[in-house]
């Protein structure tokens, strides 16, 4: 059993040892806690096993690592097919890291069924790794639908009030996106006849086949980014989900949109891609300008935060899609693996910051039960060290140097800067934007005199709270001043995709 | 004219099922009520022997006998080992519920042995008149399995609409039958195929004949338009009876419509394939929309029953062999689906209380965390979820019917599977998100809680290792 395998399904099956285990956690949640013991366990020895992975990667290749094959479904050549390259591997550090920190988030604040609670997520964390493992069609779509489940039950179950609602509009707008994805890939299993996304990306199709596909991908991809129209379920489930359900939501489901782009649109459609290039960027600018707007005028911390993550995912797609217009206007390959690159960064980053502001947004709600801006005020008068790092992770948002936040943004603006002024010069709104929405968020919420009662009788954080909080700000600002090793492991891969999409399919 | 004796092997497993039958019928009149376990395990006793007959020979070979009108193949063979298993595992659910309402008596055991029986003889039937024996000896023992409860009111309601329906459907695949008869001058399937390549794809006559079979056909399986008894014998009959007829006879009906329209009515497969095309549109659309606004359970799994006749039709309708392979998985799971998610009903169902109504299920995660999580394997099985097992079914499908170039069969089944995803989560919401009306304990004997489990266990099993099973369906046609 390759390293790979071990941490996709030892979350999976440790999540059924915690639910057994889960069984004598007495009413009053007191006592020695062997469920939430051993989902911290595990998830700290999945990073660490993660880490291995980092370690042993060759960034010098563009080649798959850590390749597991085994025949899986023999009468439709499907493998049981796992490898990383330099665009997973990121995404899958990501995951493990974040995993333990939600875990201690909601170490003693999940009251109900608080087993299934830890179990869900540690059975969502293999799920996700396994999305980004897998190098089969059809083993990717399975890991990618099965995780619908965790999460309908993580916002179902521990959600607001309207979780229902929320839960449901989740599930079935991401189902909906993917099964139009099924019905692209048993297509493409018959033009190639194997389940192989690297034989698909091989594939000699016509532009009239690739449109098709193309358009397939995009339904599945944009839901789950989520792009601009079909955005609608995203502030709801966030509004609605509990902490740890935001934080993967935002930090991780939402970077599989991103890396379904690159890892089946781009290489298997080509062409089309480039075709559709306009559509793709137009619904990157709606997102990143239109949505900023829509975020100025929330009341709802999380729906502020979940909007502005559409807008931050928007600068991802915008760098993805860029590359056409580039490679028209001035022939450089290098701005064109500048925006993917850029895009990949800000994925990874967003994945940090949206963490560490629904955390924050957290906090407060454990203590006030309320997201409502207007129910706050002053709060840094009561939580001075919790107002510092929500500062800190504000400006990050609002895209600071020396934040991660300023590394993706500037690399995307930098390159849509080659394909066209005014992609540009729209993209670089959000600068204006994001800090005016985040920093009146947080005049109003933080600054100021204390507002209330209630706001003056708030006590800071404590260890945990602090330590979770602390290691994130830790990550922001580390890769912001020094993002290297980031880009290190993925620029070969990068620059591999993009030769693979430069030359056109047929 | 001298008188053969045919060869009676490639029928054991009929002849030891029938001569089990016998043996169930006497033992039975000296049983007194006290001592019905008895009959219970006579009955399992026969299954038993008559599955590891039908599956033990191995799965391989065709044999035919009787003068051309049976046939063992391994699709027969396959067919019969699972509708054995599936009886039995359908006596062993019922048991319970059935003391609980003392109508524990021999003659459940009895009928369900004949309609098994009769599911044998569908399977093998290889002439039209054979079918039509196995059809009637199943439809007959399930129209008094429905009336079993006399005591109720809604049952008996149940089984005359069922027993009028089905009556009239049986006409109808009769009087198609003898107009084929008519066309091609003989009732052994491969006769017809070979008249029927003469007389080409256009003969009127022919085309009528078809056209009341597959009246028959649809109306077996409760395929849009003529779905209107089911909802209503699912709910009227008692809930075990129900879950024999969600059940094994699914498995007959595919026999029975993969012989006729495979193997006898092939030449004119332009014509059933445009037939097939609108039963499936509307099943998969009634089925699954009108699934939604049910508050009894087992309406709308009667619904969803619908639906997914729907997905094996398309299936049928790819006319290829890996869309015939497709149909078999999907039938294969969804019994194993039904079979569960009735279990789980009659397993919430104790003495005065039988579990119907939706909200029954509320906050079942409360009440029984296992059970309620296999019921939640099996909803998001039934919606096409991997890695459960119905996912691989749909897949088979969509994979068989664009395969043929089918693009838009295929766009309209999975936004009806998305459609049909709602109503299934809405079990899911009231067992989890829910709080209970009542605490009350389930209370099952323990080799249900098992088989229930093991069955449960098992769509997650196939949908992790799906290969074993998806081999023995791309086997079964050669």
């Amino acid at each position: 059993m390759g390293l790979l395998s071990i941490i996709i399904w030892l979350p999976i099956v440790g999540g059924i040892a915690v639910i057994a285990t889960g069984r004598n956690v007495s009413e009053d949640g007191s006592g020695f806690r062997l469920d939430r013991w051993l989902t911290l366990l595990i998830s700290v020895l999945v990073f660490l096993l993660s880490l291995q992975l980092y370690l042993g990667f060759d960034s010098g290749t563009a080649a798959m690592q850590f390749v597991e094959q085994k025949p899986w479904i023999r009468a439709f050549n499907v493998e049981y097919f796992l490898g990383i390259d330099g665009i997973s591997l990121p995404l899958i550090l990501l995951t493990t890291f974040l995993t333990p920190l939600v875990v201690i988030s909601g170490w003693d604040v999940i009251k109900k069924r608080p087993a299934q609670y830890f179990a869900a997520f540690l059975i969502l964390e293999g799920l996700m790794l396994g999305v980004f493992a897998a190098l089969d069609a059809l083993l990717f779509y399975v890991f990618w639908e099965a995780m619908l489940i965790p999460m309908f039950l993580i916002i179902g179950i521990w959600g607001g009030e309207r979780r229902v609602y929320a839960t449901v509009k989740f599930f079935l707008f991401t189902f909906l996106g993917s099964v139009f994805m099924l019905i692209a890939l048993i297509y493409l299993y018959l033009q190639t006849g194997s389940y192989r996304i690297l034989d698909f990306h091989a594939a000699p199709l016509s532009i009239d086949q690739q449109i098709p596909i193309f358009l397939a991908f995009l339904v599945a991809f944009a839901v789950k980014v989520p792009m601009w129209p079909v955005h609608t379920w995203l502030p709801d489930a966030h509004v609605e989900a509990p902490t740890g359900g935001s934080v993967v939501l935002a930090a991780v489901l939402l970077k599989m949109g991103g890396y379904g782009f690159v890892r089946f649109s781009l290489p298997i459609t080509p062409d089309a891609s480039q075709t559709l290039d306009w559509l793709m960027i137009g619904l990157s600018l709606i997102a990143v300008v239109y949505i900023g707007f829509v975020a100025l005028v929330q009341q709802d911390m999380k729906k502020l935060i979940a909007y502005s993550s559409i807008a931050h995912m928007g600068f991802v797609t915008l760098g993805f899609f860029v590359a056409w217009e580039i490679f028209a206007g001035t022939g450089d390959l290098a701005g064109i693996t500048m925006g993917i690159t850029g895009g990949m960064l800000q994925m990874i980053s967003h994945g940090f910051i949206s963490a560490a502001l629904f955390l924050c947004v957290g906090v407060m709600y454990e203590r006030m039960h309320s997201r409502q801006i207007a129910d706050y005020g002053g709060v840094v008068n009561t939580m001075p060290k919790f107002a510092a790092l929500m500062v800190f992770f504000a400006l990050a948002n609002a895209g600071l140097p020396g934040t991660s936040g300023f590394v993706g943004e500037f690399l995307v603006i930098l390159a849509s800067f080659k394909a066209n002024f005014w992609y540009a010069f729209l993209a670089a709104t959000t600068l204006v934007l994001g800090a005016a929405y985040t920093l009146w968020m947080i005049k109003r919420v933080i600054f100021g005199a204390v507002r209330n009662e209630a706001v003056a009788q708030l006590t800071d954080l404590n260890g945990r709270e602090f330590f979770v909080l602390g290691i994130l700000a830790v990550f922001v600002l580390g890769l912001g001043l020094w993002p290297a090793p980031l880009v290190d492991v993925m620029s070969v891969t990068v620059e591999n995709l993009v030769a693979h999409i430069m030359n056109p399919k047929f | 004219m001298a008188f053969l004796t045919p060869d009676l092997n490639p029928a054991l497993a009929e002849i030891v099922l029938g001569s089990g039958i016998c043996v169930v019928l006497l033992a039975d009149l000296f049983i007194s009520d006290r001592w019905r376990d008895l009959t219970f395990a006579i009955a399992m006793a026969v299954l038993v022997a008559t599955a590891w007959v039908a599956g033990g020979i191995g799965l391989n070979g065709v044999e035919i006998t009787f003068d051309g009108s049976f046939i063992a193949d391994p699709l027969a063979r396959v067919l019969k080992l699972l509708s054995a298993l599936v009886v039995a595992v359908v006596f062993l659910y019922s048991r319970a519920y059935l003391k609980d309402r003392d109508i524990y008596k021999g003659e459940y055991y009895l009928l369900g042995l004949f309609a098994l029986l009769g599911i044998f003889v569908m399977i093998s039937a290889y002439s039209m008149l054979t079918m039509y024996l196995g059809l009637e000896m199943l439809s007959l023992s399930l129209y008094a399995l429905v009336a079993f409860d006399r005591e109720s009111p809604v049952a008996a309601e149940a089984a005359i609409k069922y027993f009028v329906l089905g009556a009239i459907a049986s006409g109808c695949l009769l009087y198609g039958m003898s107009i084929i008869y008519g066309v091609t001058g003989s009732l052994l399937l491969p006769e017809i195929n070979a008249a029927l390549l003469q007389s080409g794809p256009n003969d009127i006559v022919a085309l009528v004949g078809l056209a009341f079979i597959m009246v028959g056909i649809a109306f077996k399986f409760g395929a849009v338009p003529f779905h209107m008894w089911l909802p209503d014998v699912y709910q009227g009959a008692p809930t075990c009876v129900t879950l024999f007829i969600g059940t094994a006879p699914k498995l007959g009906a595919l026999a029975l419509a993969i012989r006729v329209l495979f193997e006898g009515l092939g030449p004119i497969a332009t014509s059933w394939e445009a037939m097939l095309t609108v039963l499936a549109v509307l099943s998969l659309g009634i089925g699954n929309v009108v699934a939604i606004v049910q508050t009894s359970m087992k309406r709308m799994l009667a619904y969803s029953t619908i639906g997914h006749v729907g997905f094996i039709f398309l299936g049928l309708l790819a006319g290829t062999e890996a869309g015939l392979e497709a149909s078999l998985f999907y039938t294969i799971v969804y019994v194993m689906m039904a079979a569960a998610a009735f279990g789980v009903l009659i397993l919430m169902s104790r003495r005065g209380f039988d579990a119907d109504a939706l909200d029954d299920f509320k906050g079942l995660n409360e009440r029984s965390p296992w059970f309620a999580a296999i019921m939640m394997l099996v909803m998001i099985s039934m919606i096409g979820v991997p890695p459960l097992a119905g996912f691989y079914a749909k897949w088979w499908v969509l994979a068989a019917i664009l395969d043929q170039g089918h693009l838009w069969l295929a766009v309209t089944a999975v936004m009806f599977s998305v459609i049909g995803a709602f109503y299934y989560l809405r079990i899911l919401k009231l067992m989890y998100f829910d709080e209970p009306e009542n605490v009350i304990e389930l209370d099952a004997p323990f080799d249900m809680r098992l088989v229930l489990s093991i069955n449960g266990a098992l769509l997650l099993a196939i949908g992790l290792f799906p290969d074993r099973l998806i081999a023995i369906c791309a086997g079964v046609f050669p």
